[in-house]
């Protein structure tokens, strides 16, 4: 135990561990003063938001408005784009991801699962795609994989739908069903966070329905925080509702306030769908 | 009237197109067809050139010998009849000059009159003979017989260790040396180029920056436009002394040197291709595999690469394509022996190099046209 008390992060986790009623009231991602540049343009301005753990945070805003790049930078993906700087800080259970030598990339990714815009199933049979994550993290173990798919597809609710034909090609699934399948794929390495890049976008109306009451389920073990240009699944997903405009962060409250009495006059435009 | 023209211009279209594909497919065809044909009559021919016959004494038990037996006999490897299944007597060899140290000047005539009775005369003398004659020469009824030789088969063919179609009297099909020789050539070319080639594309595709992908990628590309006369030179004033002062040679022109220069040929067309390829794969696979905590080398083996396999594997068909029928370039630096190969540091000599080494000394309708036509 005395080891354990050493540094203040561990002293944090056994605090977590042994009060989880805590938890809930804890936050589980935090970004200060975050400034993000794309070259010389200026796409995140001076970000401040704290979203609390095992709640639902709803990204919106007009396109180009930065809630992907914010989205993005919450797993290190802007990593990928070339010419990308990075500053301030971006905190995922107290821990600065962009500057801790201790976390590593591939740790924090395992941590924080990403659903994307369309979905991005592997040219691999529906077992296997969901299995990835646990490959690549060194699982090899048969019988654990096999019980880790099948309880992420039941998680995903696609169990019942491909528990016949687990060896097929997943692209022979329905957009829907390939995208519920990305789910299943995030969750099977049980991140605690859970990043969705419009998930329902590329979507018909059932599967949007079936996407939305996932988030919902999922809402009581992860962290999700959702980009969306939808305002209705906004309001109905989510706990609470950051509005992006032009790379600022222009107000992040309850759902509930913003969509019915936002403060700043920008909120209300877009929310009335004046602009955007 | 204008739907009308148009009508008329897309069935004009229409019939041409159809014309020319039936044309291509049966000019292929008809190619085909016509190798084979050419090729087929090679095992009708003896392996004694036209015009010239092998004669033993009429006494001699032995009628009938092989193209291997003969090339033995007059090698002096096989010396007494016994070896070939006839009476225990020394085999003595006879070619038509060789009348001039048994009989004189005169005996023979001054325009070689009596030279076809002289012939016969000394094989009626010598039981233990075996001469090789023009056929004019050849006289009926006489002292001697033509000994029958064995047709040319495929299984000869395939399974034959020597190459001599010159030589006589009876001239060698062993094709297996240079299937030997192809084989190993291309076999080292693709060893040395597939797994250079595979690379350099990842690299290219994968971890190299924009900006030296921009300048690297039609540096490679233009390197598969350079001619193979090219390649062959510089093979042949760089490779070749490589090789002969690294292992210590007396010679560099090696199948080791065909390989290497066969396998920088065949790069710049696997690199590109596959680098295409690999830089096709969508983007959101590579991200979806990152996303769930892959770092890149695992992103490259387990997504990248079976993405774009189809396109690899074009590439690596490209690329062998190249090494198999490469014909200048091997030329120049492989040695042109058509000994079997026992090792990767002896000259050898491949089939498409044969063909362009030998072409120009076959006359038409002859076995090595033939031959190579098969």
């Amino acid at each position: 135990m005395e080891k354990q008390f050493k540094d203040k992060e561990s002293i944090e986790d056994v605090m977590q561990m042994q009060e989880p009623s805590k938890q809930n009231r804890t936050v589980k991602i935090e970004s200060r003063n975050m400034e993000l540049y794309y070259g010389e343009f200026h796409a995140l301005k001076g970000i401040n938001i704290a979203i609390k753990t095992n709640s639902v945070a709803a990204l919106i805003g007009p396109s180009g408005c930065g809630k992907s790049t914010f989205l993005r930078s919450l797993n290190r993906m802007n990593d990928l784009i070339d010419g990308v700087k990075i500053s301030g800080q971006v905190l995922i259970d107290g821990k600065d991801i962009y500057n801790s030598k201790a976390l590593r990339i591939e740790e924090l990714r395992k941590k924080v699962g990403m659903v994307f815009q369309k979905p991005n199933p592997f040219p691999k049979s529906i077992f296997e795609n969901v299995a990835y994550g646990l490959r690549v993290n060194g699982i090899s173990h048969k019988s654990f994989i096999e019980e880790r798919v099948e309880r992420s597809l039941k998680q995903a609710a696609l169990w019942d739908e491909v528990k016949d034909k687990l060896k097929k090609s997943a692209f022979e699934l329905s957009g829907g069903q390939q995208q519920r399948l990305c789910i299943a794929r995030a969750l099977a390495i049980e991140p605690s966070v859970l990043l969705m890049d419009e998930p329902a976008s590329a979507l018909d109306p059932i599967s949007t329905a079936k996407i939305e009451e996932l988030i919902y389920e999922l809402k009581s073990d992860y962290t999700i925080v959702i980009v969306t240009h939808n305002m209705q699944q906004a309001g109905r997903v989510s706990d609470m509702t950051a509005f992006f405009y032009l790379g600022e962060l222009v107000e992040y409250d309850s759902t509930k306030k913003i969509f019915t009495n936002p403060e700043d006059l920008r909120t209300q435009n877009y929310i009335t769908g004046r602009f955007g | 009237m204008k739907t009308i023209f148009k009508k008329v211009i897309s069935k004009f279209v229409e019939g041409l197109l159809m014309m020319s594909g039936t044309v291509t497919t049966l000019a292929v065809l008809f190619i085909v067809f016509y190798l084979f044909k050419e090729s087929l009559g090679l095992f009708n021919m003896t392996p004694v050139e036209d015009s010239y016959s092998v004669l033993v004494n009429k006494n001699n038990p032995v009628k009938k010998l092989s193209a291997q037996q003969i090339k033995l006999v007059f090698d002096q490897e096989i010396t007494n009849w016994k070896q070939l299944g006839g009476n225990d007597a020394e085999i003595e060899l006879f070619r038509t000059e060789d009348i001039s140290n048994y009989y004189s000047e005169d005996e023979i005539g001054k325009n070689f009159e009596h030279l076809a009775q002289r012939i016969n005369e000394h094989i009626e003398k010598h039981r233990g003979i075996i001469a090789f004659v023009a056929s004019e020469y050849e006289m009926k009824n006489a002292a001697s017989v033509p000994l029958s030789v064995d047709k040319i088969t495929l299984l000869e063919l395939m399974k034959g260790k020597e190459w001599f179609p010159t030589a006589q009297p009876a001239a060698q099909f062993g094709v297996l040396p240079l299937l030997m020789g192809t084989l190993l050539v291309s076999l080292g070319a693709i060893l040395l180029a597939l797994p250079f080639g595979i690379a350099a594309a990842i690299y290219l595709a994968e971890i190299a920056d924009t900006r030296f992908r921009n300048i690297a990628k039609p540096l490679i590309e233009l390197l598969a436009g350079i001619p193979s006369v090219v390649f062959g030179f510089f093979g042949l004033v760089v490779i070749v002394p490589m090789v002969q002062q690294w292992f210590n040679l007396p010679v560099g022109e090696t199948a080791l040197a065909g390989s290497i220069v066969l396998g920088i040929m065949a790069l710049p067309t696997i690199i590109t291709v596959s680098e295409d390829a690999l830089h096709n794969t969508p983007r959101s696979m590579k991200e979806a595999s990152l996303a769930l905590g892959a770092n890149k080398w695992q992103t490259i083996l387990r997504v990248v690469i079976p993405y774009s396999i189809s396109g690899i594997t074009t590439a690596v068909i490209l690329g062998i394509g190249r090494a198999i029928g490469e014909t200048m370039a091997v030329l120049m630096v492989t040695g042109n022996a058509a000994v079997i190969p026992h090792s990767i540091l002896q000259p050898v000599r491949t089939i498409p190099a044969t063909i362009a080494a030998e072409l120009g000394e076959a006359p038409l309708e002859d076995y090595i046209l033939k031959h190579c036509s098969f």
